[in-house]
Order: C-alpha cells, then structure tokens, then sequence
C-alpha cells in the first residue's frame, strides 16, 4: 500500500488489447492528491483509453487501478467510479442536447443517485447556489434557459467542465477540452482549469503546446500506450524521443 | 407550483385540456347515451360508446409505449403482450362470473376447460373469481413480466435494434405459449362468451357506458402520471437516457434502473388499457399476442407524436378511426394504408400530427408578429411565447418532446 498511499490516482503495469493490438502496453502513472498533471502524446497513444480504463469503460487485461489510495477502480462500473468521485469530460464535447443548459447541471449535481429521490425531487435553494455559482464559472449565465444543442462547440465544452464541476468529484479527467476553441476561449479555459486545480486533482489531455504551457504543471507524455517520459514542459519536450515521435513532426 | 405550470407552457395547457375533456366525456358520453331518448340528435347510440370506449384503451397503450419509446429511447415491439396480459387477467375473472351459466353448466370450470375433460381447475385459476384478486394481477403480472424482461435485457446493455427485436421474440413466444391448448387458457378460442361484471350484465347499455367511463378516467389518470413522471428530475433522466445513455453513466446515474422503472411502469399502464379493452370486445384470445398488433401500436404513436403526451393519444384514435373505415370499405387494403401510413410519417412528419400542427401555428403566428409590426417594446414578449425546440422539425433521433418550463 505504502507507495498508493497519498495518491488520488495509481495505475501500475496497465495492459489492455483490442484484438490483439495493445492499446495500453505496461502504463504506470501516480497522480498525487491536489496535484494537476497534463498528458501528451500523438494521435493513437492510448490517452483516451486510459481514461477509459480510470472511469470504468474498459476494464485493463491486467495492472493495477487505484483510487484514493484504496479503491480498486478494476472493480467497480462506470456509475459507481462516478459517484466515489470521478469526474470526466469526453474528447467529444457531450452535453444532453435536448435539456436546457440549467438542466443539464440539475442532472449533473452531486446526490442521490436513485429513481424515487428523482421522481420525487424538489429544487433546494442550496442547489439553486451551486448552479448559479457554476454558469457564473464558465460563463453561461445568460445561457441558462437555452437548449444545449444550441450552444456553440466551445460552449458545449465548457458546459461539460461544467457539469464536472456540478458532481464536485475529487479527481477530474479532462479529455482535450480546448479541441475546436478560438485563442480567446482556450486562454479562458486554462484559466477555468487552474482555477479548478486549487482544489481538484485533474488530469488534462491536450495537444496544445501553448495551453500546457499555460497549465504550467508537470506533463507526462504518452506513446503506443505507455509513457514516453515525464517531467515539466521544458524537460518533456526537450527530450529527443518525444520531439521524433510528437513534436518534431 | 402546479398550477404556475398550467399556464407557463402550451404543452402544460395542452395536457390539462386533454384531461379534462376526458374526464367531461366520461360524464357526458354515458348521459348522452342512456338519458337522452335516442329520437333525440344528442343521442349517442351504444355501439358508439363501445367503439370509443376500445379506442381509448388503444389510446392508453400508446401512452404506455410513448414513455418508454418517445421519452426513453426504448423502442419496444412488444407492448401488445402486456396488453393482452391484463386483458386475460380480466377475461379470467369474467369467465369465472359465468358460474353455471355456460354450455356445460360446470359451476367452477369454465366450458373449455369441461369439453378438454379437465376435471379440476389448475392452480393459477385460483383466486379470480375475487375482483379484488383479478385486478391486483392486471397489474401484477405485466409489472412483473416488464420487469424481469428489463433487468436481464437493461442490465446485460441490450439497445436499439436488438432490444426491438427481443421484445418482438418476448410478445411471438406469448403468442405461441397460448395458442396451446394445455396452457389452460382457452387455447386458439380464448376467453368469450362472458355474462356479468361485478354482478352487471357486460352486454347492458349501461354497463358498457359504465366502462366507457372508466376507460375515459383511467386514461386521464394514465396522462396525469405520465405528466409528472415526465416532468419530474426522472423523467429528465429517460430523456438524457434516449439521447445519451453513456454520459448519464458517467455522471453516476444508472440507465438500466431508469429504463426499469420506465418499462415496468408503462407496461403495467399497459396491462391496465388491457383490462379495460376486453369487457367492452366481449372476448380476449391468443391473436392480441400477434406482433403485428404490437407494431400498429408504434404507428399510432409515431402518427400522433412520440416524445408528446397527447400526440400517442390523438395518434391512436385518428388511426383506428382509419382502420374501422378502411376495414369496412377496402379491408384489403388496410395494411398497405397502414404501412404507407408509416413511411410517411417516417419521412415527413417525425414529430407526428402533433409536431405538424405546432409548426403550422407558429408559422401563422410568425405571418402575424409580422403583420402587425409590434412596437419594439413588445417583441421580447411575442418572442418568447414560442417555444423554440418547436422551431424547426427535426429528425427522428433528435426528436424532443415539448420544452418544459424551468422550475
Ligand atoms: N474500443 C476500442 N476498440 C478497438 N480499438 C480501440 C478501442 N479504443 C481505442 N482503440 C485503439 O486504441 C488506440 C488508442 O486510442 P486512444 O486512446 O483513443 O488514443 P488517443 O486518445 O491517445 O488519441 C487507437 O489505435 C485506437 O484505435
Ligand atoms: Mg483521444
């Protein structure tokens, strides 16, 4: 347990194939309590599927997954992951497009997870705080009664981060959340996120150099789905494997 | 506050309006009927009542397939069996009230059971000569068969497609099952040739009134709980469930127990349209199970609205309207009718009579706006009375049901 112990997230000798081809080949990576760490890696590294493995959807072929310090994450389903506190946000911005930007954060807010509690829900005013103070965040108050599918992609985006923030997970797991933004709203976004940071634990995969460099956090670069090297920005992309495989083409 | 919801949104308004014109018509259909002499031209003659009466027990499965289908995602090709579930609950009780008024005069067995030489009743005959016990099962057993069925099917993530066709298999096997003589249900004949309901002769003018009047109050309870189901966090859920089940899963919540909950609740509202149905046809038999049934029922509600509350209902009753009249006039013709019907609707119409009819009205209302060149101040106001989800018509799969006002 002793190395598991202080970290919020612990993958160790991760493996998963998909018809034969190993998508995660041997990953291990610690992410401490509190800290934020940005992923790297071309197109195909095994960035998302590891984010897939941590929430549920994949379960690996063999490795250790582990939350908290304590919690087998190899053991438990995707609805279960997400109410012990993880949090994500697809690389496909994915919003209920049929609801209002109000309702999918009443959707999204931490509780009770049941059907009667559902049927049966009456806003709390508590609640009502919670979902003013998260358009305010990102920024979609004027948004509020407006179906999603009406919002722009970056809108979109920012919704999901904010839908995140609704469940208050412990660790989030940010999948290219600036895809697709103008430079005004992907200052913004990092801006969002290390706000996020003071009091999340966050994973942010993303293919921004400037972004990750706005992050200012330490960077794990992926490649054929184990790690290529880590360390901070300077050292990551200093490092001549990585610029032959990522950067430098 | 519920009454606030009245009157901040059509689709409210609409509700309402549908509840209370059946809640009137079960009221007035049966003075109509048995009060005014029938020289009168207020006479409303009895095969009439019968006829509306069945229709709206269409109208109420339709409803039942519309939760899960329209508001949940789960297109069920099947909903005829809890249909016909409910029905043979109710028609076991009316045989058992035939005593020994039958062919054979066999006081306990029912006729078919006496010329299959049974000399005992089987077990699961026990208990519905009790109305109280046949109605606990008109729920019971489509509730419990829904809900089996959905915790196998939910839980091992059988969608789409797969599911249709599961559900299809699900409502074929019933079929099979009680074509069988031995099954102990009348076999090919069914369940007929009924006498008393509740000590009332099921042929009387006024009974079939009578039953009428319940069919109309049953289906507006069945809107009611539609309505709050629908308009409830839940009822968000099967929305966010249809139109993305996985990021529901991610955000913590189970689809499989929403989708549950929908199919089970819905196919009891089934079982109960069921009930309601056979007292008023005389007769429930092995042929309510046939597929086909199950099918015309997704062309009714796809004709009226899915994703509407009302749209199932006026969907089911223009549709069968059709059918009496095609069946009557080229009765050859009617599953081509029925069929082309569906293309269409398919193609043209994906929000069905209702979504047309929403479209049309904010046309006019937009022509109008436009008309009359409201004085800039006034604009928001008009703007904001059209819903804009109504705006354009979508396709199927982005098909949304009427934007409920922010609570
Ligand atoms: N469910 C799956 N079935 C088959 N192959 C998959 C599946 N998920 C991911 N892969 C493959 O695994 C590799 C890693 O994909 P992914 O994790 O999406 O990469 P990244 O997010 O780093 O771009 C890709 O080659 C992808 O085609
Ligand atoms: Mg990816």
């Amino acid at each position: 347990m002793g190395r598991k112990g202080g970290t919020i997230l612990y993958l160790d000798g991760v493996s998963v194939s998909f018809d034969g081809f190993r998508a995660i080949n041997n990953l291990s990576l610690v992410l401490d309590r509190g800290e934020m760490r940005a992923i790297i890696g071309p197109n195909g590294a095994g960035k998302t599927t590891m984010m897939d493995i941590v929430t549920g959807k994949t379960r690996p072929d063999a490795g250790e997954v582990f939350f908290d310090g304590s919690v087998d994450l190899t053991r438990h389903d995707e609805a279960d992951i997400a109410t012990m506190g993880i949090g994500r946000k697809f690389q496909k911005p994915t919003v209920f497009e049929g609801h209002t930007v109000e309702d999918n954060l009443v959707l999204s807010l931490k509780g009770p997870r049941s059907i009667f509690p559902a049927l049966f829900h009456r806003r709390s005013a508590e609640e009502n705080r919670r979902i003013d103070e998260i358009l305010a965040v990102t920024r979609l108050e004027t948004k509020r009664s407006d179906m999603a599918a009406s919002l722009s992609h970056g809108q979109k985006q920012w919704l999901e981060i904010g839908m995140l923030l609704a469940q208050d997970p412990k660790l989030l797991l940010v999948d290219e959340p600036v895809a697709g933004m103008t430079d005004a709203e992907t200052a913004e976004t990092a801006r969002l996120l290390k706000d996020i940071a003071r009091t999340h634990s966050v994973i942010v995969v993303e293919h921004d150099m400037h972004f990750v460099r706005e992050l200012g956090v330490k960077v794990t670069c992926l490649h054929e789905g184990s790690v290529l090297s880590e360390g901070s920005l300077d050292h990551v992309s200093s490092d001549p494997r990585v610029i032959e495989v990522y950067l430098g083409r | 506050m519920i009454t606030g919801r009245f009157f901040a949104s059509g689709a409210d308004r609409r509700v309402l309006a549908t509840i209370l014109v059946l809640l009137a018509a079960a009221v007035l259909v049966p003075v109509l009927n048995l009060a005014v002499p029938q020289t009168s031209m207020f006479h409303v003659p009895t095969f009439m009542v019968a006829l509306v009466g069945k229709y709206l027990c269409y109208a109420m499965l339709a409803l039942a397939l519309d939760l899960v289908w329209g508001y949940c995602g789960i297109l069920s090709l099947g909903h005829g069996a809890f249909f016909a579930l409910g029905g043979y609950a109710m028609g076991m009780y009316l045989m058992r009230q035939i005593g020994d008024r039958g062919v054979y005069g066999n006081p306990i067995l029912p006729d078919f059971m006496v010329f299959l030489n049974w000399k005992e009743l089987p077990w699961f005959w026990y208990g519905f000569d009790q109305f109280w016990f046949a109605a606990l099962m008109v729920v019971l057993v489509p509730g419990a068969l829904a809900f089996a069925f959905g915790w196998f099917a939910f839980r091992s993530r059988v969608t789409g497609v797969y599911l249709s066709i599961i559900t299809q298999a699900l409502t074929y096997a019933l079929l099979l099952a009680f074509f069988r003589n031995d099954m102990g249900f009348g076999g090919n004949n069914g369940l007929t040739d009924f006498k008393d309901i509740l000590g009332f002769n099921v042929q009387a003018g006024s009974t079939r009134s009578a039953l009428f009047a319940a069919s109309a109050v049953a289906l507006a309870l069945a809107v009611y709980v539609t309505w709050r189901i629908v308009g409830s966090k839940f009822g968000k859920l099967m929305i966010s469930v249809r139109d993305a089940e996985s990021r529901t899963r991610f955000l913590g919540w189970r689809p499989e127990n929403i989708k549950l909950f929908a199919f089970t609740v819905s196919a009891v509202m089934a079982g109960i349209a069921g009930a309601l149905f056979v007292p008023q046809v005389g007769i429930i038999n092995p042929g309510e199970f046939d597929p086909s049934n199950s099918i015309e029922v997704v062309v009714w509600t796809a004709v009226g609205g899915r994703g509407t509350i009302v749209g199932p209902i006026i969907g089911a009753l223009l549709v069968n309207t059709g059918k009496s009249y095609f069946t009557g006039a080229l009765p050859d013709l009617w599953l081509f009718a029925l069929g082309g019907l569906f293309v269409c609707v398919t193609l043209f119409l994906p929000r069905g009579v209702l979504g047309l009819w929403d479209q049309l009205r904010e046309r006019s209302e937009r022509r109008r706006t436009e008309a009359d060149a409201p004085p800039p101040g006034d604009a928001p106001a008009i703007v904001r009375a059209t819903p804009p989800a109504q705006a354009e018509p979508r396709g199927l799969g982005a098909a949304t049901p009427e934007p409920q006002p922010a609570e």
